[in-house]
């Protein structure tokens, strides 16, 4: 097991390298720059600005510069935040979107294996029906829209929750944005527990626990829930990754100081060192939940072994 | 306990039906028998024939919907299983009675220790301690023949062979000596080595414990040596039923005879194995004669109009056919050399 655990973050580092080249390599073909502007710069603006950030050199250098900092974990100074170190700016946005996606994924946990469960225990049920038809909402609705119409209807019109910002946590400014951001997976993992929950429930050993007169809520959660919740391990590992570290539309919706709304800023002002950076810390994190689900899995089922 | 005939069990006129898109299913349709205490009673018939329904009814474990025990009684120990409320025939699943599945890869739980699954059953039904329920989990492995159990009950099932599960899956039936055991086809997963074993545990603690049981299988060799009556299902029916040596020796019913010709013979050098011809019914959209007679080799226009009689030929031999008692003559005769 470890040294499966070891070989596996072995193997991150050169996709993380192949992630940074490939993210790289993108921003360098997008047309324009961080200094082009509405205006043309008078050319011998622009060149010394080229020869500042040293993009008058061949790409072959820039990019081994580039990298040569990378590896020892510098991303270098944000371009569109003067002076700042990315990795200062990561620290800055991480705690606010680790802090809504946590909460967001723990609701959605919560809410959708017990939704699943519920429908998968009365199959064909109001129950049911009124579960999957709540995820297929949560499914269907873009977040985009769920937002602002709880943003109308719990701020606005009823003046319950406070429509926007960061104000530390625990505030009521998270509500909102973790019920817009959990809402999809919710849905999802209510889906899939159903699913898992429904193939165990109809499996030979679930009929074998009944037949050792074991009560229904005994055969549910001594028997039933390890192997019905599986697939929602290998959903759940992925998914955390993307809600720890934000996610764009729901910080610009509601106006939260996360990694995705730095991402965007850096995506729209081509702050290469900021976009590299925050790409390489996304691609870190669902690498490491990847393994994480991998080691899980190992951990829930003991046929599985590395 | 018993009743005073001597009887475990007692089943009347059971019927369970499925709902499906196709129709009503009647998967099994007004099924009797008796089963003496101590004794085994063989249920064979082709898939689909009823046989696993019956026994899933006998203990209610039939998934409603689509299933449902429509009437019908099951009289164990003096009581109507189909009467009691969940929880009580709950006291009676695997405490009583017992049951052996067919596919030991898949009847044990693939995420749990073979420990903590026997010990489950005697911590739930005698009230062991964990301590209690730990030594008699390594006592009954060793009953079924599990060499150094007490090293191996920590295991996973995968980590046992097919005939290994299916000891473990009998030692689990057994823990609570229950008065009935239901093997339904037992041995049917598993090579035909390992089959004989299983079959000569299973009678070895049958003798040793008393337990009545249920064999069931499609497989007349299986049942042969080991029962004491044979019922014969098909279509949800019973067909014939009988002492097993009466019914080997004497069938009463040509779906019956069709059955004991298929059985491949070792000693005859005449090539072609005799095989009942078309498929079983499809119980959805049965006939209304005999469910048999589009098979039958004896079948005459009478049988495809009306359903035949269940015709007493002993005091203990019964044959569901028109013509139950020529078939029965004829099978003395060949059987008089």
């Amino acid at each position: 097991m470890l040294r499966f655990i070891l070989r596996r973050l072995l193997i991150t580092i050169p996709t993380i390298l192949v992630v940074i080249t490939i993210t790289w390599a993108l921003v360098r073909l997008a047309p324009g720059n961080f200094y082009t502007g509405e205006k043309k710069l008078p050319a011998a603006i622009e060149q010394n600005i080229r020869e500042k950030y040293g993009l008058d050199k061949p790409w072959r250098e820039q990019y081994l510069r580039m990298m040569s900092h990378i590896m020892v974990l510098d991303f270098g100074t944000s371009l569109s935040y003067p002076g700042q170190p990315v990795n200062a700016i990561i620290g800055r946005a991480l705690p606010v979107s680790a802090t809504i996606g946590l909460l967001a994924y723990l609701l959605a946990l919560a809410v959708g294996i017990v939704a699943g469960s519920v429908a998968a225990l009365k199959q064909n049920s109001k129950w049911d029906y009124a579960s999957m038809t709540l995820a297929m909402l949560g499914i269907s609705i873009p977040n985009f829209v769920l937002g602002p119409i709880l943003v109308l209807v719990f701020s606005l019109m009823l003046y319950w929750l406070p429509p926007s910002r960061w104000e530390g946590f625990p505030s009521w400014n998270v509500v909102l944005p973790v019920i817009t951001l959990s809402g999809i997976y919710m849905a999802y993992i209510a889906r899939l527990t159903r699913a898992g929950m429904l193939e165990v429930l109809n499996s030979d050993y679930i009929r074998t626990a009944r037949a050792k007169g074991l009560s229904e809520s005994q055969v549910v959660i001594r028997h039933a829930l390890r192997g019905g919740l599986l697939p929602v391990v290998s959903y759940t590992g992925p998914a955390l990754a993307f809600l720890l570290t934000g996610t764009v539309v729901v910080e610009r919706i509601f106006a939260l100081p996360g990694l995705g709304h730095y991402f965007l800023q850096a995506a729209s002002n081509r702050d290469e060192p900021l976009i590299i950076g925050i790409v390489a810390f996304v691609a870190i994190i669902l690498l490491l939940m990847n393994l994480l689900v991998d080691i899980t899995y190992a951990y829930l089922d003991p046929r599985i072994r590395y | 306990m018993s009743t005073n005939n001597g009887n475990v069990l007692e089943v009347r006129d059971l019927r369970t039906y499925f709902q499906t898109e196709d129709g009503t299913v009647k998967a099994v349709d007004g099924i009797s028998f008796d089963l003496k205490r101590g004794e085994t009673l063989g249920i064979v018939g082709e898939s689909g024939s009823g046989k696993s329904v019956t026994n899933l009814s006998i203990i209610r474990l039939i998934p409603t919907p689509p299933g449902e025990i429509v009437s019908g009684e099951v009289r164990f120990g003096g009581q109507d299983l189909l009467k009691l409320s969940e929880s009580e025939i709950r006291k009676i699943r695997g405490r009583r009675i017992a049951m052996v599945f067919q596919d030991p890869m898949s009847s044990l739980n693939p995420f749990m220790k073979i420990s903590r699954q026997l010990m489950e059953t005697t911590q739930l039904h005698l009230g062991h301690t964990k301590r209690e329920a730990r030594e008699h989990a390594i006592k009954m492995l060793e009953t079924v023949g599990i060499p150094e159990a007490r090293d191996r009950i920590d295991s996973y099932p995968h980590e046992f062979s097919g005939g290994m599960r299916q000891r473990v899956m009998i030692a689990m039936a057994l823990s609570c000596e229950p008065e009935l055991l239901i093997a339904d086809e037992p041995t049917t997963a598993l090579d035909v080595t390992i089959q004989a074993q299983i079959l000569e545990l299973i009678k070895t603690l049958k003798s040793v414990t008393g337990t009545s049981v249920i064999l069931v299988s499609h497989d007349l060799g299986v049942v042969a040596g080991m029962t004491d009556h044979l019922i014969v299902m098909y279509a949800g029916k019973v067909f014939e039923q009988a002492p097993t040596r009466d019914l080997f020796a004497t069938p009463g019913n040509p779906y019956t005879k069709g059955l004991l010709r298929s059985v491949p013979d070792p000693t005859d050098e005449q090539g072609k194995l005799y095989q009942i011809p078309g498929q079983p019914p499809d119980v959805a959209h049965l006939p209304p004669g005999c469910p048999f007679a589009p098979r039958c080799e004896r079948a005459e226009e009478l049988c495809h109009r009306e359903f035949p009689p269940f015709v007493q030929l002993t005091a203990e031999h019964f044959s569901l056919c028109h013509f139950a008692s020529e078939v029965y003559e004829k099978s003395q005769a060949e059987a008089r050399p």
